[in-house]
């Protein structure tokens, strides 16, 4: 098999897998067995690629040509490959998991629910593989749409006007500002294809520049930088596992590897720098990281906690490609890999919560850690992780934000970045805390189903949905220590162009 | 000559010109302005006229003669062609008004009347007895 | 034979409709009559690929009607441009004919059929009419057989909704103020040239020169068609007309009558007047540009409003007009290139959404929004069809919506006209909320208690899927629509005598 005929397959599981599950639709276990088998042929023949990449292959796909000029492409470079890894990797977690909350939370419709999923994951690895920022936005929006029917799955008024703002949202900053922004660089560069050291240097007048980063920035909705963020915490109305891996990994992770490859490999971070086109970006996300981890510490809602803080920790990456050099561009991406695993952790514990428990608020998860252990040790590991803490792997994406913060000299964003991680420890930690450590409330005055209930030690959710939790939550710790790979790899993401030594 | 602003030449000159305006006005002004079906369609009609006369009066040349082939060389014929289009607009005009005076039939049997305000009085009745009932059946 | 055929073609495609229109009437039955117009509809079809694939590389077919030479005689010219729309107008047709069986069966009583077949068949050949001559009356005459015929076809609503007539007359009204507008303008070009032939008009016009009885000439043309199109502010028959005919009607009328109407501005603006006639370039920027805009708007946000389906859609029509008129406005090859392709582009588009109106309307018995309440469950093709037209109207990527907008936009840029390509984003984000309403219906809701709607018939989802597939298929491959279109442009362009600075 060759890489191109892998790079394919890659997209074509999941396609295909759409197909063979609205067939199977009448047939829970088959279909559910079937989106499992999938997601692990998918993360396979990904590994595969991973490997070939790092021995230095680059390969590329044209499919279509859409208008004279352009074409649909898919090439692979290493920060697409390692979005890619991510979200197929996760995807397998998430299979797992979504089979054990949406039968244990009785939803409707799953077939459909699956359909939409695999979509999804089919355009996040299509965007992961984009070669040029054509295709990039043809999928963009097929990923917004394809997780519309996810977001409003309940199909109550909540979730319907939630729903609403989600496509509302991501629809208006991407056709309003991506789009213009897209048929710009079109216009003036003549090319959208992703070259290192971008394509846009000795094209553009510098004093536009800003001005185009503009519409891409804000373009680019589903990084949520701040205004533009609302559609996160109001697509916490899905299912959980949609929470988990679409807006805390696919969906939002897609947004900011979008920046990023904007950053890099559009106008290029020697351009970027030159120029202070993006200076403004970097005090635009500082602000977004501080207002949304205040914002998140006075959510009561445990999972629009939780979306608050992805709002803030997105706004990190973007930072990193606002910071424009390569310490930005190795945090930001380490960080969509610490992120990602840390946030879906989190938002498959309230899941599970929320399956064993009915509890969908902070105030009410009094004392529950003595009831859930495992959900709550994999929850603190996890907030530890987000928080910054070695052993825990979103320490050293943090390390190498404030390294590059440090080598343009901003001690300003340094003093952000830390005030950040004790905000994140209030809001995230207190939820530790409470279920621990506070005594569980008299229920009675809750609910009568509950003191109905006789008392048991422990009332874990089920067993499909504590697997994929311990799995991430191990993550967590083994991305600490496997960070030397990691960190060679990023190294491998072209800052220059190829021309020069 | 045209330094006294009023040009009496140029006014007679073109009066072909201002009948056309001053029909085409007529006509349009009667089919706007009038609320009843047939009333529109007369007006309609004059307007339709009013165009008629344009294009035959531009075929006319001043000292032309129909445009009859004679066995004389010198002789001037006026333009036959306006003629001929304007035979063809006559039957599209006359089938327009055939079509619009069967409409306004057909309005008058169904409505009761061909007096435009009151065939809107009895379409806006229509539409709030249709969401009445759509109302009703909605809950 | 063949040989004979093959150079009586221009004539055959409108002959063809014409002489079969009668027939229809004397068969008597209305499946027969549906048959003829079925096959002739498709034949006709075949006789524009055809035309389309001798045109493609940029060449012209003159035929003389009756064997009269131009510019005395009648001419039929085809180009590339009017085998574009053409293949439009043939090609809905076609589609249309099958669709409408059954749908007019349940709309139409069974004996007045044949005459509904006979009027549709009428009304085809004066839209292809339109578009093959090369004489500007003829244009006028042929404009005013599909006009007639389309008030009676509009008025046959009557027997589903009494409104249907007094929406036809208001049509017919303003509809023939516009033709004889038109024929004024003609008349205007024919006082200065002596000529009717639109290529004779050309050279004619260039060798006389600027002059005022060429901007009255324009200006009546540009109104008389501005009401046929339906330009903003001249809409107001189109709504009603497109709510109240029956729907087979309503999907033809509004992917292919607006569309030949522009075809003929484009022709008059470009081709007899010239693309570089300063006052048509001044009246373009001037009055047509902000008319687009508000077009965009207005109707857009009327749309949102609208609780019937039907009306809803038409008024996006006129909102989709608007962006083809922009087009045409910002005077650049990208832009008419964007006009152009979205004239099929939006053909394709309406057609598929008004037929799948068509199959609710079968289904539910009424148009309304209201009650498509979970219609998504029950009639899952025709709600998918609906959803993947609704894309394309708004312009999403992988369909032929987007492909509109991208060259609309890229014609904004070229120009520098910042604000004017966030208009045109902004304009499409209001389809997102009319689309979005129906789809929410239809999928989000519970449907009423006790109620429920059969899937529509093969025979109307094949027609309007494949609609919807093509709108798919020129969204992801547009080669084949941008290149025509782009030949179009040029030949538009380039047939103005004096050179245009790129």
């Amino acid at each position: 098999m060759t890489d191109a005929n892998a790079l394919l397959l890659a997209l074509a599981i999941p396609t295909v897998t759409m197909f063979l599950i609205a067939a199977s639709g009448s047939r829970p276990n088959i279909r559910d067995g079937i989106s499992v088998a999938a997601s692990v042929a998918t993360f396979a023949v990904v590994l595969r690629l991973l490997e070939s990449v790092m021995d230095g292959a680059r390969p590329s796909v044209t499919l279509i040509e859409v208008m004279p000029g352009l074409v649909i492409n898919f090439a692979i470079e290493p920060l697409g490959m390692l979005f890619a890894t991510v979200a197929s990797g996760l995807w397998i977690v998430t299979a797992i998991y979504s089979i054990g909350y949406m039968r244990g939370a009785h939803e409707k419709k799953q077939t459909r629910f699956y359909i939409c999923f695999a979509l999804a994951i089919a355009s996040a690895l299509a965007i992961a593989f984009s070669g040029n920022l054509f295709t990039l936005f043809i999928f963009y929006e097929v990923l917004t749409i394809s997780t519309y029917p996810l977001v409003a799955h309940k199909e109550t008024p909540e979730a319907r006007s939630g729903a609403r703002v989600y496509l509302g949202i991501l629809m208006t900053t991407s056709i309003l500002f991506l789009l213009v922004a897209v048929i710009w660089t079109w216009n003036i560069a003549g090319t959208m294809e992703f070259r290192a050291g971008g394509i846009l240097e000795g094209k553009i007048d510098p004093a536009y520049a800003p001005f185009l980063l503009a519409f891409f920035a804000f373009g680019i909705g589903k990084a949520a930088l701040m205004p533009f963020h609302r559609w996160l915490p109001a697509a916490m109305v899905a299912p959980t596992p949609v929470s988990a891996l679409l807006h805390a990994v696919a969906v939002v992770k897609a947004g900011v590897f979008t920046m990023l490859k904007v950053g890099t490999y559009i106008f290029g971070v020697g351009f970027l720098s030159k120029t202070g086109a993006s200076d403004w970006l970097m005090w635009i996300a500082a602000a977004s990281i501080l207002i949304a981890s205040i914002v998140a510490l006075t959510k009561d809602d445990l999972k629009a906690r939780l979306a608050y803080s992805t709002v803030s920790q997105l706004s990190y990456i973007t930072l990193g490609m606002a910071l424009a050099n390569q310490m930005g561009v190795i945090g930001g991406s380490m960080h969509i890999v610490t992120h990602a695993v840390g946030k879906i952790t989190l938002f498959m514990c309230a899941g599970a919560i929320y399956v064993a428990a009915h509890k969908t608020k902070v105030s009410e998860l009094d004392g529950l850690g003595r009831k859930m252990p495992v959900t709550f040790i994999c929850f603190t590991i996890a907030a530890l992780s987000i928080i910054g803490l070695p052993p825990f792997a979103g320490a050293w994406s943090k390390w190498y934000l404030l390294l590059a913060a440090a080598d343009e000299g901003q001690m300003a964003l340094i003093a952000v970045l830390m005030l950040s991680s004790l905000l994140n420890v209030a809001y995230l930690l207190s939820i530790s805390g409470r279920a621990f450590f506070a005594p569980a409330r008299d229920r009675m005055a809750h609910s009568l189903d509950a003191a109905a209930a006789p008392s048991k030690g422990i009332e874990e959710a089920p067993l499909f949905c504590l697997i994929p939790i311990c799995l991430t939550a191990l993550g967590c710790v083994v991305v600490f220590f496997a960070v030397g790979g990691l960190y060679e790899y990023l190294l491998s993401i072209p800052i220059l162009p190829e021309a020069a030594p | 000559m045209s330094e006294q602003g009023f040009d009496f030449q140029f006014v007679v000159s073109h009066y072909n010109y201002w009948m056309f305006v001053i029909l085409m006005m007529t006509g349009l002004y009667i089919t706007v302005s009038r609320g009843n079906l047939i009333k529109k369609v007369v007006g309609l009609n004059i307007f339709q006229t009013a165009v008629f006369m344009l294009y035959i009066s531009m075929g006319k040349i001043t000292g032309g003669t129909a445009p009859v082939l004679i066995d004389e060389p010198d002789i001037l014929y006026s333009n036959p062609l306006p003629h001929v289009l304007i035979l063809t607009a006559i039957v599209v005009g006359i089938a327009t008004t055939a079509l619009a005076l069967a409409l306004a039939v057909r309005i008058r049997e169904t409505y009761g009347t061909v007096e435009e305000d009151e065939i809107a009085e009895i379409e806006q009745k229509m539409e709030v007895d249709v969401s009445v009932t759509r109302g009703a059946s909605g809950r | 034979m063949m040989a004979l055929i093959v150079s009586n073609l221009p004539a055959l495609q409108v002959a063809l409709p014409i002489i079969a229109a009668p027939f229809c009437l004397i068969l008597g039955r209305g499946a027969w009559a549906w048959a003829l117009a079925t096959i002739v509809s498709f034949v006709t079809f075949a006789i524009s690929l055809a035309l389309f694939a001798s045109v493609y590389d940029g060449s012209i077919i003159s035929y003389h009607m009756g064997g009269w030479a131009p510019p005395i005689g009648i001419e039929y010219r085809v180009d590339i441009v009017n085998a574009f729309v053409l293949l439009i107008v043939s090609g809905v047709a076609a589609l249309v004919l099958p669709y409408a069986y059954r749908s007019v069966a349940d709309e139409i009583p069974a004996d007045r059929q044949p005459i509904f077949y006979t009027a549709f068949l009428l009304c085809v050949a004066g839209l292809l009419g339109v578009t093959i001559t090369g004489d500007a009356f003829n244009v006028f005459v042929f404009l005013e057989i599909s006009s007639l015929s389309t008030y009676a076809l509009v008025a046959s609503g009557a027997w589903r909704n009494k409104r249907a007539l007094t929406a036809s007359y208001n049509y017919l009204i303003m509809g023939t103020v516009g033709a004889t507008f038109f024929v004024i303008g003609i008349g205007m070009l024919y006082m200065i040239t002596g000529t009717l032939n639109m290529a004779d008009l050309a050279v004619r016009i260039a060798d006389h020169g600027d002059s005022s009885t060429l901007h009255m000439g324009f200006v009546f043309i540009l109104i008389g068609i501005g009401l046929k199109l339906a330009m903003f502010p001249l809409h107001l028959w189109l709504p009603n007309a497109y709510s109240f005919a029956p729907s087979a009607v309503t999907a033809f009328l509004a992917a292919t009558a607006t569309k030949v109407a522009v075809y003929v501005m484009l022709r008059f603006m470009f081709t007899v007047l010239g693309f570089d006639f300063e006052f048509q370039a001044d009246t373009l920027k001037l009055v047509v540009f902000p008319l687009a805009v508000a077009a965009m708007f207005a109707a857009s946000l009327v749309a949102i409003f609208q609780d019937d389906l039907k009306r809803m859609l038409a008024y996006s029509s006129i909102a989709q007009i608007g962006y083809i008129l922009l087009g045409l406005a910002f005077l650049t090859h990208t832009g008419l290139l964007a006009s152009i392709v979205h004239l099929f582009n939006h053909a394709v588009t309406k057609g598929a959404l008004f037929m799948v109106a068509g199959c609710f309307v079968l289904s539910t018995g009424t148009s309304s929004i209201s009650s498509l309440r979970g219609v998504g469950r029950d009639m899952p093709w025709t709600a998918a069809a609906f959803v993947a037209g609704g894309f394309s109207l708004i312009g999403l990527p992988l369909t032929v919506g987007f492909i509109s907008k991208w060259y609309l936009v890229q014609a904004a840029l070229e120009l520098g006209w910042w604000p004017v390509a966030l208009l045109i984003m902004a304009s499409s984000l209001l389809a997102i909320i009319y689309v979005w309403r129906v789809v929410e219906a239809v999928y989000l809701q519970p449907a009423p208690e006790g109620i429920t709607r059969k899937e529509a018939p093969l025979s109307m989802l094949v027609p309007a899927w494949i609609l919807v597939g093509l709108s798919i298929w020129f969204g992801v491959s547009a080669s084949l629509t941008t290149t025509a279109a782009s030949r179009a442009a040029d030949a538009l362009i380039g047939q103005s005598q004096i050179l245009w600075q790129e």
